[in-house]
């Protein structure tokens, strides 16, 4: 069955099944040891998918950054920065901020790699040691206002019809990136660059352009996961983007997006991102001390890409 | 003899020559500044402080002259740190089993990952990535809290100057043909040591050769019947093994063990910075371990100013991402000289 | 007679179903020096490429000294004492002259590289080929191409060649070098050597080879010994008469008002001055040797180039295009068809309709979002235009055929509305008939008032397409051809830089 879909869809199809795989063996794992099934009840999984909204967002814009072969390593202190930013603002302005803060990281980043052809992975990797030292350097010596705001917290902790804000939220991410991806000449424009970037430059695409637009949609998406990140722990906080770095990274590649760019389709970030989340939550479930998700996680990542490349094989 | 050879020296490694300019620079500076300076002392204090991530920046210059990137190198280093505390105390046959388990141990994950990678045919940067993630999983499973042994009289002599190593091990630390030596600190001895040793030798094999021809010009390479995968795999293991001298080290000077993942992360990172400091082409084919060596020197000699400068210490990271941007943007300079735009996309 | 060295018996390879080679019988003999001659993608490269074990030949068996052979690799060629220099330099910048010299099998010491010895025999081998002032010690990036191809013969001595493969190994050398490259071969021929000479230079080829073989589409036609036939007949045998292609009818020639004219163009050293004027409704033919000029030409024209300077007049306004996007956008548009199409002109791996809107997004988006009705129509009347054959728009364009393929590339320029077109060697490597509808559409693209300015290495197209032809040489026009001074001889003569009538 899986040899029919297309190559776009394969990697998509084995993360859905083991998401399946997942939830099962978590189960039965629940079943045996207590007899609940927590992993199957909505109020669970919502919540689950609650705290995935933030690496979804994340995962999001790394995937456009991905999908010219490029990377960003700067999104932990773009979500940090963005969020400390925002509280000490406060008030209203406190998403005009943390936007604006996303922005100006994302058009930094895309002038290093565009023009000045820097490898984006030296150089993303330098701006999010400056920004740490920014905020270092902004918040050590003083106490700004940490503390997060009415808007922040509505929209990370409450719930519309029972449903968390938050997913919402990711909800409309994830339409206006697949809508950007599919629909858009900016979105074709990344496929292409990142495809073959001579060809793309050869055909009148602007190819500097669409590089900062990709860096600066990574920028902004980090600075929104940030926004949220700050009303769901109700404070900004050093350091509280490193999780979501190398997670946003594998849940891209876990959805079939090629790491050195050109493809992927944005479901399966999606997917890679559910499928990372409730790897974690099982596996947090299990009491397992801390060695054993770190393991596992690196385990599935490579077994599953060893899956893809075997299928690539096959088919060409 | 003429200036011509060490012209052209100069000449094919700026970026190397550039780098040890500077750290001669910037640590004599240091040491004119420093209350102490010029002393044993201050020599000891900053090589311990040097070592482990000297070491790691070598592991990363093997894959990077490949072209590829090892986002596993710190990883591996916290790896074998926590082995080194579980394994090198107790007699000293022990000891030294203890020492040479903890360097297989970083070199066959090394293997593994050039196995990854040549085999699995999966990129190294995503490969390594999750082998990274299954280190630090080992590593938190061999020590989920930071603690451990080592044997002390191993770190107090391993860690100070050499007349110290002669008095802990009973040699006669005041004979005089050690007298030259006697205030030279035993770390950045076994740094170069394992430099000269280890690195040297495989630049100048065969293997070593084709992990630069790979690097250049994989095309070429394999044009002139070089052996591809054995040198990949070879790059790899090979990393592991400076990762794990890194480990080691780390758990004598420290005498513990530490399975930190922020910890981790920053040692690979600051080890990619250190390989570019020290003049190493990520594109691959140019550079070498020494030139990561004391690009992570400079790293370090950079931290150290904050201290006699009594520079807030807040400021310090900012500095050191500054120092870090401005030194890749040196890159550019290669972007502008070009004359036809499809040269920039190959 | 001697036996052999190397024998070819019904040799054949396909590339993706379009023959390079197709049942080959070659022999070349030990102390000859045997020219290969033939036009580009005539197999010359596919000959030599199968045996120094790049290729692997689909059918046929290959002898070397009696025994059947099959090389899975270059190194194992090289083993067997078949050491091939290519076109496209073996050698890795980043090393040493040196190490690169000594790469395959260098000297060792306890097990290392041994680069005392390294440099003495890299110094004996440049010796040899009286290139003393190359210091073993520089980086291989650091020399000029012309130095480069005398290392790269040097390290192709040093490998102690049973047959040794020149493909254009002199088109970059000095006149002091060719000379020397040419005594070299004759000492090699004295010890039974065997060197096969690839070259498009004529009196090379007179002055140094001792047997001749021409090839054609694939097929070889005849071996001869030197001064069996003339240059004219040789020329003849190369161009062949049996696969002329049907070109369209030309238009009697009319006053045209000119669209591009270009004056003194110079770029780096390999434009050195060129002249060129195209009209509305023209097709201009770019002809010479490979290398000449020509591809450098029309990047400079789409704006890809850094530091062009002379004078370039589009419909009247001065000035270059900055970008490929300044030319594609302006009130006169123009168009790049690029030599490479796999990896200059087509997304290899997306599907085909991104590949023909990524030239032409705007012009079926409202704001920002692309109408997919609009593209959809787009894309459908581009492949019925071209008569495109797939299975289906969202299919990878690496499925198609190379012709198909070709026709992609340009059915997403027409989809911008080009004024001028310029075409990169538009009909390499792609059969006959997909060869003759790109003819009649250029033709009728002419018809409609586009300026066609197209570069090709095929001289019988050039002469069947073009309204006119300008042969470049040295980055310069030496020569402009019209109505019936337009022959195959004419154009070859001035390429290659011989005199037909005299011979």
């Amino acid at each position: 069955m899986l040899a029919r879909l297309s190559p776009e869809d394969r990697p998509i199809a084995i993360a859905a099944l083991f998401i399946l795989a997942i939830l099962i063996a978590g189960t039965a794992y629940t079943l045996i040891t207590s007899g609940t099934v927590p992993l199957l009840s909505p109020g669970y999984l919502l919540q689950q998918l609650q705290t995935g909204a933030f690496l979804g967002i994340c995962a999001a814009g790394m995937m456009m950054v991905i999908l010219l072969g490029h990377i960003d390593l700067s999104i932990p202190w773009t979500l940090s920065a963005a969020a400390m930013t925002a509280t000490a603002v406060g008030g209203d302005l406190a998403l005009p901020t943390a936007l604006a803060v996303g922005l100006a990281v994302g058009l930094f980043n895309g002038f290093g790699v565009a023009y000045l052809r820097i490898p984006s992975m030296i150089f993303t990797l330098g701006v999010d040691t400056v920004l740490r030292g920014l905020m270092v350097a902004q918040t050590g010596g003083f106490a700004p206002q940490d503390r997060a705001t009415p808007m922040m917290l509505f929209l990370a902790k409450e719930k519309i019809l029972g449903i968390p804000v938050a997913i919402f939220v990711w909800a409309a991410v994830s339409v206006a990136i697949s809508v950007i991806l599919t629909r858009t000449a900016f979105g074709r424009s990344v496929y292409a660059t990142g495809s073959r970037e001579a060809a793309a430059y050869l055909s009148g695409i602007r190819t500097r352009r669409v590089i900062i637009g990709a860096f600066v949609t990574s920028g902004l998406c980090a600075a929104l996961a940030g926004f949220l990140l700050t009303g769901y722990s109700a404070k900004a906080y050093q350091g509280m983007g490193n999780a979501f770095l190398l997670p946003a990274i594998a849940a891209v590649v876990l959805g079939g997006t090629h790491i050195l760019g050109g493809r992927g389709r944005y479901a399966g970030t999606l997917v890679g991102v559910i499928l990372i989340v409730l790897l974690n939550s099982v596996l947090s479930i299990m009491q397992m001390p801390e060695a054993g998700p770190q393991i596992i996680y690196g385990t599935v990542i490579i077994g599953m890409l060893l899956v893809y490349g075997r299928n690539a094989r096959v088919t060409s | 003899m003429t200036l011509a050879p060490l012209a052209r020296w100069l000449r094919q490694n700026r970026g190397f020559a550039g780098a040890l300019l500077l750290f001669a620079a910037i640590y004599l500076v240091y040491n004119l500044m420093h209350p102490r300076g010029f002393s044993a002392a201050v020599f000891v204090q900053n090589s311990n402080e040097a070592v482990a991530l000297a070491f790691v920046a070598m592991a990363q210059t093997v894959p990077v002259l490949l072209g590829g990137l090892d986002l596993s190198v710190g990883a591996v280093m916290t790896l074998t740190n926590c082995i080194a505390s579980e394994l090198v105390s107790g007699s000293p046959a022990q000891i030294l089993f203890g020492m040479v388990a903890t360097l297989l141990a970083g070199t066959a994950f090394g293997l593994m990952n050039g196995l990854v990678v040549v085999y699995g045919r999966i990129q190294p940067i995503i490969a390594t990535l999750a082998t990274g993630a299954i280190a630090m999983g080992l590593a938190l499973w061999i020590r989920p809290k930071p603690g451990g042994e080592v044997d002390g009289d191993l770190n107090w002599a391993l860690t100070n100057t050499i007349w110290d190593f002669a008095d802990t091990y009973g040699f006669d630390a005041d004979s005089p043909w050690l007298a030259p030596f006697a205030d030279l600190p035993v770390p950045i001895l076994i740094l170069l040591a394992i430099a000269v040793l280890v690195w040297v030798p495989f630049r100048r094999s065969v293997t070593g050769r084709t992990v630069y021809a790979v690097g250049s010009a994989e095309g070429a390479a394999y044009m002139s019947g070089l052996p591809i995968a054995r040198a990949k795999i070879a790059a790899f293991t090979l990393g592991g093994f400076f990762a794990a001298c890194g480990g080691l080290y780390l758990a004598i000077q420290t005498s513990s063990g530490n399975a930190d993942i922020q910890q981790a992360g920053a040692y690979t990172l600051n080890s990619i910075a250190a390989v570019v400091l020290g003049g190493t082409s990520l594109l691959g084919g140019a550079g070498g371990a020494i030139g990561s060596l004391v690009g992570a020197l400079i790293l370090r000699v950079i931290s150290f100013y904050f201290r006699i400068l009594s520079i807030d210490p807040l400021l310090q990271p900012l500095i050191e991402g500054l120092v870090l941007l401005v030194a890749v943007s040196f890159g550019a300079i290669r972007t502008l000289r070009v004359r036809n735009k499809l040269d920039l996309f190959r | 007679m001697t036996e052999p060295i190397v024998e070819y018996r019904g040799i054949s390879k396909y590339f993706a179903g379009i023959r390079a080679l197709e049942k080959v019988d070659f022999a070349c003999r030990p102390g000859t020096i045997h020219a290969i001659l033939g036009e580009n993608g005539a197999g010359k490269s596919t000959l030599i490429k199968i045996m120094a074990g790049v290729l692997v030949p689909d059918a046929g068996e290959m002898l070397l000294e009696g025994r059947t052979v099959s090389f899975a690799s270059p190194d194992e060629a090289t083993r067997n004492g078949i050491v091939c220099m290519f076109q496209e330099l073996s050698l890795v910048p980043d090393l040493t002259v040196a190490d690169n010299i000594c790469i395959s099998d260098p000297p060792r010491r306890f097990g290392l590289i041994d680069r005392r010895a390294q440099v003495r025999r890299a110094e004996a081998l440049l010796a040899r080929v009286r290139c003393e002032d190359i210091d073993p010690h520089a980086l291989v990036r650091e020399l000029p191409l012309s130095r480069r191809q005398m290392v790269e013969i040097a390290k192709a001595l040093g490998r102690d060649p049973k047959v040794l493969i020149l493909d254009e190994a002199t088109s970059a050398l000095t006149s002091r070098d060719v000379q020397t490259v040419y005594d070299l071969l004759a000492d090699l021929k004295g010890r039974g050597v065997s060197s096969l000479f690839i070259s498009h230079r004529m009196h090379e080829v007179e002055a140094l080879c001792d047997t001749l073989s021409v090839f054609r589409n694939g097929q070889h036609i005849e071996t001869f010994a030197k001064g069996a036939h003339s240059d004219t007949e040789i020329v003849r045998l190369m161009i062949g008469r049996d696969v002329e292609a049907q070109f369209p009818p030309k238009p009697q020639p009319k006053a045209l008002d000119p669209i591009l004219t270009v004056k003194g163009l110079r770029w780096e050293n390999r434009l050195n001055g060129v002249d060129v004027s195209i009209g509305r409704g023209e097709i201009v033919g770019l002809g010479g040797l490979d290398g000449q000029g020509q591809k450098e030409l029309l990047l400079a024209l789409f704006g890809v180039l850094r530091g062009v300077s002379g004078s370039v007049e589009v419909a009247g306004k001065r000035g270059i295009p900055s970008s490929p996007y300044a030319a594609k956008s302006g009130s006169t548009r123009i168009a790049l068809v690029p030599e490479d199409r796999k990896t200059e002109g087509l997304m290899l791996g997306m599907p085909i309709a991104d590949n023909l809107l990524a030239a032409a997004f705007d012009r079926v988006s409202r704001g920002p979002v692309i109408d997919s009705g609009l593209a959809s129509r787009a894309v459908a009347e581009a492949l019925a235009k071209l008569q495109v054959r797939i299975g289906a728009p969202t299919d990878a364009v690496m499925t198609l055929s190379g012709g198909n393929q070709q026709k992609v590339v340009i059915a997403k320029w027409l989809m911008v509305d080009p004024d001028i077109i310029l075409l990169n060697d538009p009909t390499r490597g792609i059969d006959v008939g997909t060869k003759q509808e790109i003819y009649r559409l250029m033709r009728s693209l002419a018809d409609d008032g586009k300026a066609i300015l197209f570069y090709s290495s095929d001289y019988a197209e050039l002469i069947g397409c073009s309204d006119r032809v300008y042969v470049l040489y040295d980055g310069r026009v030496v020569s402009e051809l019209e109505g019936d001074a337009m022959t195959e001889e004419g154009i070859v003569a001035a390429s290659l830089n011989i005199d037909v009538e005299a011979a």
